[in-house]
């Protein structure tokens, strides 16, 4: 067992945990906090893995902008402060998930451990597989159509986002009733 | 030969001519239907005279041959005489039956039918008499059948008109279920179906065996069509049409088509003792229990229907006995005057506008001439010297005291039985005549409507038929008409007891009925208190019938009906029910909550990668 | 480090996503399990990279942009929970039963209503 591997299998442990407490915890708040433990715990498993630029734009983008907008979204849906009862659904729901959940976990567990039973994978290599250098040369090099795509798909989603959210472009006769009359 | 097709097919062109014709120009109805009779009339009179002159005569003319897989059908005809002799009384009493039925049912809506049926029908007797082959013979015997059908149904919107129209029809076609086999057995047999053939063969070439079978079978649809029992039940409720066709079809014509066809074939029946063996007895049970019927009749139509029956009996009986020339005797005789009988009956109902002879009485002072013709009429039935009825009578009678005393065809304890009932008979059909007369035309008058005499084209045919009825006894001298019909055992016997005992039983049968009359004029001479009943509902054979099968075949449509409402229906309403039902329980499952569904769907998802997985 | 290391923890961390993608009733903490999903997939991909060496560093390419269309979702999924609340006053799904087939059919009359429409 060398250090690597004892450091993957304690964040691995925190990952998981903070993951079941995202999941169960009756805090709202405390849910999006916990996501923020799992993110973090990921990245720090990217750096194991020796995937340095990954880990960094993980923590970037998804603790600090994912989470930050969970947290807006929260805050302009009135979520409810402090213990609430109403964030899980009927028990019935809930067992059906948990056993879907469990299955699911069973066939990926069974399948991958049958299939890739004793692998390793080589770390020690001297070159950095994943610094900056090379997955920019790799991206800009091998990649770069579908970087300049996802460019164009983010400029969807940006401006998708403000027409659903704004309130003084209307979006037609039937809309602007049923709003009038909804609220 | 050319006429004989010419008499078939005249009455058969002038149906058809109506049917088109006579919708659309109503006054050539009558004028149509009375050529197609006379010319078919014109035609019978020519051949019964050739037949006459150049007795014995046979000749066939062949138009045809159908192949079928087992032997060749030929549609042929056959003149000889018999053919010619009863062509002429079926051709007579079609001809007075057309011009009587012009005022009789004058103004019916449906004249131009009425007529074309009458005439079709003239046309398949026609073909039943002059045919050649036994599958053509068929053929008129089923045409006078559906015939019948609807001319006794003419009168449709009546209930009892519609019943006994169905009631005549499906007892007709049951005795026609053993005719056909008998048809197929003797045609299997002979290898032919054509009588010429059948007839000269049947003195070697069929076992007695295959004879008795055949005949015995031949025998069910001639005692349906002739109305013995058990199969008479329909020719009392077929008086629900109108009188003319009972005239036609229940004196001269279909009921005489039984005792024609065994006439026809009698060498093969001669050929199975056991057959008519059991002819007598028919005869006999029919001879003397519609007799006894007629007496308690209150329908002038049902006393005469009655008496049809037992007067056929009498030419069974004759055939049976084994002379098939006192058969055809009587025969003819009985067209003539049971014909005049039912349309003297239909003028005396015409008048009174009713058929009871309760509400009648004392019309021989208003009515003379139908009056007196009635009166020819019922002297010839009761057989009384010197009318026709009484010599061919006679005939029939002394043929069986001589098939009795020396050896006949059939068992002498037959012949003795067919004498003894016959003579009873004779004064019971005495009985009931004279009682008909007498409430009919003697006593105070019951009805209240103005009685005259009925229109002129109905009294003409009324004389016309009388002539025969009076003079049809000087033909049955000894040598002209057995001569003429050229059939086996030819001689007509007559013996002087049995003449006389009957003359006696007659006049016995006579003064009981006038001296039970005098005693209570005003009434029913035949009271018979408790016996009444019976004898009104001839011997309850009727509601025997309706209990044994009429009500089981209600029962079943009954079942079969609630079969089809409760089960089939149900199941076909049922299965959309079901499916409403599914589709209820169903929709619980669409409850609007996405994450169910995703959660199924899931849940699917990894069911089926665990199949994959495990199962390749 | 044995491949199934990595690899295993991506299981659970899926699988513990998909547990709260149906078990949540917040409209948010649906997202946030997605999330969770999304990074269980995100993990799997880079631990075999790693293993098999790609020249190409297509696993981690893919990660990186894994990661922007995530962000891109959530974007657009916040805008739309934000409507939905706004119309619905609330953010729980289980009250968004506009799917929901009512017990009794209005088959027949639906006919009706339409001609009546047409005509009117």
């Amino acid at each position: 067992m060398s250090v690597v591997e004892v450091l993957f299998g304690l964040l691995g442990v925190v990952a998981l945990g903070s993951a079941l407490l995202v999941v169960t915890t009756r805090h709202l708040v405390h849910a999006a906090l916990w996501l923020v433990v799992t993110l973090g715990s990921i990245a720090g498993c990217y750096l194991l893995l020796s995937a340095e630029f990954v880990a960094w734009v993980q923590v970037l983008i998804y603790v600090g902008a994912v989470v930050v907008l969970l947290l807006f979204g929260l805050m302009l849906t009135r979520a409810p402060i402090g213990a609430s009862n109403e964030l899980d659904s009927s028990r019935g729901q809930r067992l059906a998930a948990a056993i879907t959940a469990a299955g699911t976990a069973a066939v990926l567990v069974t399948s991958l451990v049958d299939a890739f039973h004793g692998e390793h994978i080589d770390l020690s290599d001297d070159r950095v597989a994943g610094s900056s250098r090379t997955v920019g040369q790799a991206v800009f090099r091998g990649w770069v159509l579908p970087f300049e795509v996802l460019s164009l798909l983010l400029l969807a989603a940006l401006v998708g986002a403000i027409v659903l959210s704004r309130r003084d472009i209307s979006a037609g006769p039937e809309l602007t009733r049923s709003q009038e009359t909804g609220r | 030969m050319t006429l004989v097709f010419v008499t078939v097919l005249a009455p058969f062109v002038a149906a058809v001519a109506g049917l088109f014709l006579g919708g659309r120009w109503p006054r050539t109805q009558v004028p149509i239907a009375v050529a197609g009779a006379v010319v078919s009339l014109g035609g019978a009179v020519v051949l019964a005279v050739r037949v006459a002159v150049d007795a014995p005569l046979q000749d066939v003319a062949q138009v045809t041959t159908v192949h079928t897989g087992a032997f060749d059908i030929d549609v042929a005809l056959r003149l000889d005489g018999l053919a010619g002799i009863v062509s002429v009384a079926v051709a007579v009493v079609a001809l007075a039956v057309q011009v009587y039925s012009s005022d009789y049912l004058k103004g019916d809506p449906r004249y131009s039918s009425y007529a074309a049926f009458v005439s079709l029908f003239t046309a398949a007797m026609m073909l039943v008499v002059f045919a050649d082959d036994l599958f053509v013979l068929l053929v008129g015997w089923e045409v006078m059948g559906v015939c019948s059908y609807f001319l006794i149904g003419h009168h449709w919107e009546q209930a009892d008109a519609q019943r006994s129209a169905v009631k005549a029809f499906v007892v007709t076609r049951l005795g026609d279920v053993g005719f056909l086999f008998g048809i197929f057995t003797l045609s299997v047999a002979a290898g032919t179906s054509r009588i010429t053939t059948i007839l000269g063969t049947s003195g070697d070439g069929l076992s007695q065996h295959t004879a008795t079978v055949a005949t015995l079978l031949l025998l069910c649809g001639v005692v349906g069509k002739s109305a013995q029992f058990p199969l008479h039940t329909w020719l009392p409720d077929a008086m629900a049409g109108p009188t003319p066709i009972s005239a036609l079809i229940h004196a001269a014509t279909m009921v005489a088509a039984g005792i024609y066809l065994v006439a026809r074939l009698y060498p093969v029946f001669l050929a199975a003792p056991t057959t008519l063996a059991v002819m007598a007895v028919i005869a006999c049970i029919t001879m003397l229990g519609a007799a006894l019927a007629a007496l308690a009749q209150d329908d002038i139509k049902r006393v005469l229907a009655y008496s049809t029956v037992s007067q056929l009996a009498y030419m069974l009986a004759a055939l049976a006995v084994g002379s098939a020339t006192a058969a055809t005797y009587h025969l003819l005789t009985h067209a003539a005057f049971k014909a005049l009988l039912f349309l003297a009956a239909g003028s005396v109902i015409h008048v009174v506008g009713t058929n009871l002879m309760p509400d009648m009485g004392g019309l021989r002072k208003a009515m003379p001439v139908t009056f007196a013709t009635m009166t020819v009429g019922l002297a010839a039935l009761a057989g009384l010297p010197p009318f026709s009825g009484f010599f061919s009578k006679e005939a029939v009678l002394g043929a069986a005291e001589e098939s009795a005393r020396h050896d006949g065809p059939v068992a002498s304890w037959a012949a003795w039985l067919v004498l003894v009932v016959g003579l009873v008979t004779v004064a019971v059909t005495a009985a009931y005549v004279t009682r008909l007369w007498l409430m009919t035309f003697f006593g105070t008058a019951r009805t209240a409507v103005a009685v005259h005499e009925s229109p002129p084209a109905m009294r003409w045919p009324l004389i016309a038929l009388a002539i025969p009825a009076v003079g049809l006894g000087v033909v049955g001298n000894r040598s002209l008409l057995p001569t003429w019909l050229g059939l086996p055992a030819p001689t007509l016997h007559v013996g002087l007891v049995t003449s006389g005992l009957s003359v006696l039983l007659a006049a016995a049968g006579f003064a009981a009925v006038v001296v039970a009359w005098r005693l209570v004029p005003a009434s029913d001479p035949m009271r018979l208190a408790s016996l009444r009943p019976v004898l009104e509902h001839a011997f309850y054979v009727d509601d025997l019938y309706d209990r044994l099968f009429v009500r089981p075949v209600r029962a079943a449509t009954r079942a079969v009906r609630w079969t089809d409402d409760e089960v089939v229906v149900a199941t076909v309403a049922g299965s959309g029910l079901g499916a409403t039902r599914l589709a209820v329980l169903l929709r619980r499952t669409q409850q609007g909550n996405v994450q169910t569904y995703l959660t199924g769907l899931l849940a699917g998802v990894v069911i089926l990668a665990v199949g994959v997985v495990t199962l390749t | 480090m044995p491949l199934l290391m990595p690899v295993l923890l991506a299981s659970l961390l899926f699988s513990i996503g998909i547990y709260g993608v149906l078990a949540r009733r917040n409209a948010i903490l649906v997202l946030m399990s997605v999330e969770l999903m999304l990074n269980g997939v995100n993990l799997n991909f880079v631990a075999f990279d790693v293993y098999l060496r790609d020249k190409l560093l297509s696993g981690q390419v893919f990660t990186l942009f894994l990661i922007t269309v995530a962000a891109a979702e959530i974007g657009l999924g916040l805008a739309i929970v934000l409507l939905v609340f706004r119309n619905r006053e609330s953010s729980q799904l289980d009250e968004l039963r506009d799917l929901r087939e009512e017990d009794d059919p209005p088959a027949r009359d639906q006919v009706a209503d339409d001609e009546q429409a047409v005509a009117s």
